[in-house]
């Protein structure tokens, strides 16, 4: 029998070795089982790989393929698109995935993996999403074991305009390092535009494990995939949807402080779905009046042809449709810095406090107004911008009851700041150019961190004042189309009840129907003192206590600067109270709730 | 003493009698819809209830399709109406009423044909607090609405200030003791303890009005003529005071007025009370009380709109009626006195009445107390109610009396309503001054057309024809309402209008001046251009053919413009 060897086989040193041992030892039938067995395998489809584990082959089964562990930590799903999209990509490659949410990856088993990929998403002040808030703590506490022999690399996503961008990846990054490991390549940071950098940081993993490795695909792996796969729309956030706009609306009475857009928009043609919970990536276009004082500020040609990825399109198209320019960013000002020619500006670069103090509430336009004169080319100018990112909303209707349709609900954004009015792009866009007939780029951003109970019976707290009532409206569609028996509850407020209250109509008939059993509202501004919906959850602690006894999910969306946080200590306060516990068993109460996916939330 | 030959009309009762049934004496499920935060409306039975507690709920038409397209309930708000008997206020309380105008309504008040505060866009939220103030200021809002008797009217005519001051004793009187029993007001909104023990019996809570209460509303004013201000005829009781030496010497009653109708139903009519004898001061409670028993047992209770009690008197006949009264007195009324009447309108500026107390009388365009562009009617009020220590006194006419004020105020108030561009109503024309508009849109839920918004504008258009043809000063009264219920006492004008559709008015003519003949249809459902029309062949032939005195609604009868109504029964003839 020939002896396999790394130059006259596709197998590494290590294999060679095992199957030279191995085979020399073999009986007729055992040979011929074998070989039945690989071609077998080469030619499974998804039915014959469970018979794999059924019936393990006797020791002599093909070389072990390097595992592999990819955690992700993802608030808006993107994290989790690309943590699965990885380990596809990888799997096709022959490596054994693991993908996990950090929630639900024990902790103690990280002693074990040898290989580990982080894809984790920063939000607020430079905080973990919600279901990488434990293992964060975990990998950062003194219970995080030294590892050796240990690869990792962190792919990490943020906002360049956050103050502290990307800092859960760099966190981990900085962690796992001390701990022992060693980058299979160095951690990516990525901004709004994530997809090029993400795509390029797979292949440098694929790379980096494949070194000195086998790594001719596995077609039964590939097949497998493939397989697998559920038949999807060929729109993504990278090919969006133009999808048409049937229905714009304010749904804030005359009177209210506030707009509210209702939109509902058609996905006909498009193959979209989506569950309740998803959210709809829009891309936006920015204000014309905007564009042009840009324009007008340079002096710029609006028709001078540039160049953007690989189309060539007018400077007044780019600056529309293709580029950030209501937000400034540190690298974005770093580099404007190197096409200026005034000091300031270089000074401003130099000291990262007053920078920071600067770029709060300004945008390019007072950039390029501030600091004159500039010596660069149109063509130069956009290069450095930042790719038009999409906004995602939570959407608030139910694929099942509006087939085809998807509904969102944006309140309009405009302030002042630097003596210029400011406005939301995409809000805006919807509050004040948008009409029906119109078309969005569109795409579904699925979010499975924010999904209704698989039980139909499970009793459901939803609460979700302003904005936040969106996926609600979804919930309860959904429950109505069902017929789903669950029970449930909803929280909502605004300022006003006459003016504010969101979808009142349908939530009076939803109540008077049965589909919701309990509704209860705080406005803030209709009496003397200011109530919340947390103030609602406490008048209500006995009844909502029973209802987490009973099982019930929990689950928030909406504002996460203030009202997420009041509403989780309300949470911890009502179980305390109601469960005559102390507050870490409280505390443990809630973890527990989130991990058994009774807890979770959608803010912003 | 009840007689046996007479009887209700048959039929099933109304939805309403069933309400008022099973409401436990005006409470039904108030409390608790009062409490909802999910609608700031209640339902249906309960809002049958609200109104005998001075309120009922309505939305904001201007705004009803607008919001039903953004996924929200009609903008729901209170009406509340206070009982203030003969309209008189003292200026604390015109401040307290003021005020929650301002922090609870809609920023302003009307004053209301019957002589009372009413106040719109009250928030279900806010109800209790509202009631509550009025209540600490010694008011209320009890049977300022219902199936009881309402808000008693009496003259405010302030050249008689000596009688004035007698008979409104006497409608404070007749408002206070006519008032239901129930204690559910107080309960329901000042949180007065509900009295536990043995279940009650009819005859102890409400001895007079009994657990159903009245078929229908139930009016009484009292006129001292000349003046018919309060349009004593107009009214389902009205006394007629008898002023004889100077002083007052009784009353003749008048029985089975009422405005209200509906379109296209010939056998609902306006009908003016007739009178059917004299009794003395001491004697008008009383009467007043047999006469709304007599309602309450013969009242027709199966068709709503055949409840008022002038179809009672006129199914049963006047003189069965008056034996019945007779009868259920155990006395027999004196023959009517003598009297005349001149105007049913008010009169305006400065009066001096007796111990030397001054009262004017200013105009208010559609009784709306408002802070308008360019004339800060509600702030000058306020302003005065500050300083005033005489009493506000709201007139029938939607008109307003700064009243009782001494000498030596007088220049104080005088510099007031200088500051603020106040009118005696000179510098109107006299048809404006004569004008008289119920609410209607956008609040009122059985308006078919405008009236408070839109009567100024068409008088500014008629004012032209008035002045071409020399009328400026010639007193006419116009009236208009949204719909037949007739709040503005249209068919008392003597150019009516009565609303049909948006924009659309059936054009009445052929009223007295003192409101002693009802008008008649001229025109159906026309629009502004053809009432103008129509207004400038007559009234320039008023000035040219009126013999001397003769007021606007006579003369159309007289040159045979129009077929007089001699009675409510040939209203649509």
């Amino acid at each position: 029998m020939l002896q396999l060897q790394v130059m006259n086989s596709p197998f590494n040193q290590e294999q060679a070795e095992l199957l030279n041992r191995l085979l020399p030892t073999l009986t007729e039938t055992q040979s011929l089982w074998l070989s039945g067995y690989l071609a077998a395998i080469q030619s499974s489809s998804l039915q014959a790989a469970p018979a794999v584990e059924e019936r393990p082959a006797p020791a002599a089964a093909p070389a072990i393929p390097k595992e592999v562990t990819i955690l992700f930590g993802s608030q808006t799903g993107n994290a989790q698109n690309l943590a699965k999209k990885t380990g596809k990509t990888l799997e096709d490659r022959g490596f054994q995935v693991t993908v996990s949410a950090m929630s639900d990856f024990k902790p103690n088993n990280l002693k074990k993996v040898k290989n580990l990929l982080i894809v984790v998403s920063t939000h607020g002040e430079g905080d973990p999403p919600d279901n990488a808030l434990t293992f964060h703590e975990f990998v950062h506490g003194k219970r995080a074991p030294k590892m050796e022999d240990f690869r990792y690399s962190v792919l990490a996503l943020g906002d360049s305009s956050y103050e502290f961008f990307c800092q859960t990846g760099k966190d981990f990054d900085k962690r796992l390092e001390e701990l022992g490991g060693i980058r299979i390549t160095p951690r990516v940071d990525c901004d709004l535009d994530f997809e090029e950098p993400a795509a390029e940081w797979a292949e440098a993993v694929l790379a980096g494990l494949s070194e000195g490795e086998s790594s001719s695909p596995s077609p039964a792996a590939a097949a497998s995939v493939s397989a697998s796969a559920p038949a999807e729309s060929v729109y993504s956030r990278s090919n969006p949807f133009r999808a048409e706009v049937l229905e714009n609306l304010n749904l804030n009475g005359r009177g209210s402080n506030k707009e509210t857009r209702h939109l509902e928009i058609s996905l006909e043609g498009s193959g979209l779905t989506y569950q309740p919970g998803d959210s709809l990536g829009v891309y936006p276009e920015n204000d014309p009046e905007l564009v042009d004082l840009l324009l007008a500020e340079m002096s710029w040609d609006p028709e001078e042809a540039v160049r953007v990825k690989e189309e060539t399109v007018t400077l007044k198209e780019a600056l529309t449709a293709h580029f950030e320019i209501t937000v400034l960013t540190k690298p974005l000002v770093e580099k404007a810095a190197k096409l200026s020619g005034n000091e300031d500006l270089h000074l401003l670069v130099s000291d990262s406090n007053q920078l920071k103090s600067y770029m709060n509430g300004r945008d390019l336009i007072d950039l390029v107004r501030d600091f004159k004169p500039w010596n660069s080319s149109a063509q130069e100018f956009v290069s450095i911008l930042r790719k038009m990112p999409a906004r995602l909303y939570s959407i608030s209707s139910s694929f099942e009851a509006n087939p085809d349709e998807v509904h969102l609900t944006i309140g309009a954004v405009r302030y002042d700041a630097h003596g210029r009015e400011r406005k939301g792009v995409c809000s805006i866009l919807c509050a004040e150019r948008l009409q029906p007939g119109d078309t969005l780029p569109v795409f579904i951003q699925h979010n499975e961190n924010f999904k209704l109970p698989e039980n139909p019976d499970t009793p459901i707290i939803m609460v979700g004042p302003g904005t936040g009532i969106a996926p609600f409206r979804s919930f309860m569609q959904d429950r109505e189309e069902s017929g789903a028996d669950g029970k449930s509850w909803l929280f909502f407020g605004d300022q006003h009840f006459v003016t504010d209250f969101l979808y009142q109509t349908e939530w009076q008939k939803w109540l008077k129907d049965g589909v919701l059993s309990k509704l209860d509202v705080a406005f803030s501004r209709d009496g003397d003192e200011k109530v919340y919906v947390q103030h609602r959850m406490q008048e209500n602690s006995k009844e909502l206590f029973q209802w987490l006894q009973e099982g019930a999910a929990v689950y928030i969306c909406g504002d996460g600067k203030n009202m997420a946080h009041d509403v989780h200590n309300t949470l911890i306060d009502i179980i305390e109270k109601e469960g005559g516990i102390s507050r870490d068993q409280a505390l443990e109460y809630l973890a527990d709730m989130q991990k058994n996916k009774r807890y979770q939330r959608d803010v912003y | 003493m009840v007689n046996p030959n007479l009887k209700a009309p048959d039929g099933p009762p109304s939805d309403v009698e069933g309400i008022k049934d099973r409401s436990n004496y005006l409470r039904g499920t108030l409390e608790e819809v009062m409490q909802d935060r999910i609608s700031a409306g209640i339902p249906d039975d309960d809002n049958r209830l609200m109104k005998h507690h001075g309120s009922y709920l309505q939305d904001d038409r201007d705004l009803r399709n607008e919001r039903q397209k953004q996924k929200l309930e009609p903008a729901y708000q209170f009406m509340l109406r206070l009982r203030l008997p003969g309209g008189v206020a003292t200026p604390e309380q015109w401040l307290v009423v003021d005020d929650l105008a301002e922090k609870y309504g809609n920023g302003t008040l009307k004053l209301t044909t019957r002589q009372t505060f009413q106040m719109h866009g009250i928030l279900k939220w806010n109800m209790k607090k509202t009631i509550q103030a009025i209540h600490s200021t010694m008011l209320d809002t009890i049977a300022a609405c219902g199936d009881v008797n309402r808000n008693v009217m009496c003259i405010s005519n302030p050249d008689q200030s000596e009688i004035h001051s007698e008979v409104y004793e006497l409608a404070k009187m007749l408002s206070n003791d006519l008032l239901p029993r129930t204690r559910a007001y107080h309960e329901i909104w000042l949180d007065e303890e509900k009295v536990a023990g043995s279940p009650e019996v009819d005859e102890e809570v409400e001895p007079m009005y009994g657990p159903l209460y009245l078929p229908r509303k139930f009016k009484i004013g009292i006129a001292v003529p000349p003046s018919n201000d309060i349009d004593v005829f107009s009214q389902d009781l009205g006394f007629i005071a008898i002023v004889e030496n100077g002083k007052l010497a009784g009353f003749n009653v008048a029985i089975g007025g009422g405005m209200g109708f509906s379109h296209g139903d010939k056998a609902t009519y306006p009908q003016l009370s007739k009178v059917i004898g004299f009794v003395t001061p001491d004697k008008i409670y009383e009467v007043a009380e047999k006469v709304i028993t007599i309602q309450r047992d013969y009242g027709n209770r199966s068709v709503r709109k055949n409840a008022r009690f002038k179809y009672t008197v006129d199914r049963l006949g006047l003189e069965t009626v008056m034996v019945e009264l007779e009868n259920r007195l155990g006395w027999k009324l004196d023959e009517a006195r003598g009297f005349k009447f001149d105007t049913n309108g008010d009169r305006y500026g400065w009066v001096k009445g007796v111990r030397g107390k001054w009262h004017f009388t200013m105009f208010i365009e559609g009784g709306r107390v408002a802070d308008f562009e360019g004339y800060k009617l509600k702030t000058a009020l306020r302003e005065i109610a500050k300083v005033h220590k005489g009493d506000f006194r709201l007139t029938a006419n939607q008109n307003l009396i700064i009243g009782s004020v001494s000498t030596k105020d007088k220049a104080k108030i005088e510099a007031l309503i200088n500051e603020y561009g106040l009118t005696d109503g000179s510098r109107y024309s006299a048809l404006r001054r004569g004008s008289m508009a119920c609410v209607a849109l956008p609040t009122c839920g059985l308006a078919m057309a405008e009236a408070e918004r839109y009567l100024p504008v068409l008088v500014d258009k008629i004012e032209e024809i008035v002045d071409e043809a020399g009328l400026r000063n010639e007193e006419i009264t116009i009236r208009m309402t949204g719909c037949p219920n007739g709040c503005a006492r249209h068919a008392l004008g003597e150019i009516g209008f009565i609303g049909k559709a948006v924009g659309k008015y059936n054009m009445y003519l052929g009223a007295a001046f003192d409101g002693s003949r009802l008008s008649k249809m001229y025109r159906e459902n026309i629009g502004e251009e053809e009432i103008l029309n129509e207004l400038r062949a007559i009234l320039p032939r008023y000035a040219r053919e009126r013999q001397d005195g003769e007021h606007f609604g006579d003369f159309v009868v007289r040159a045979g413009i129009i077929e007089a109504t001699t009675d409510g029964t040939n209203f649509h003839d």
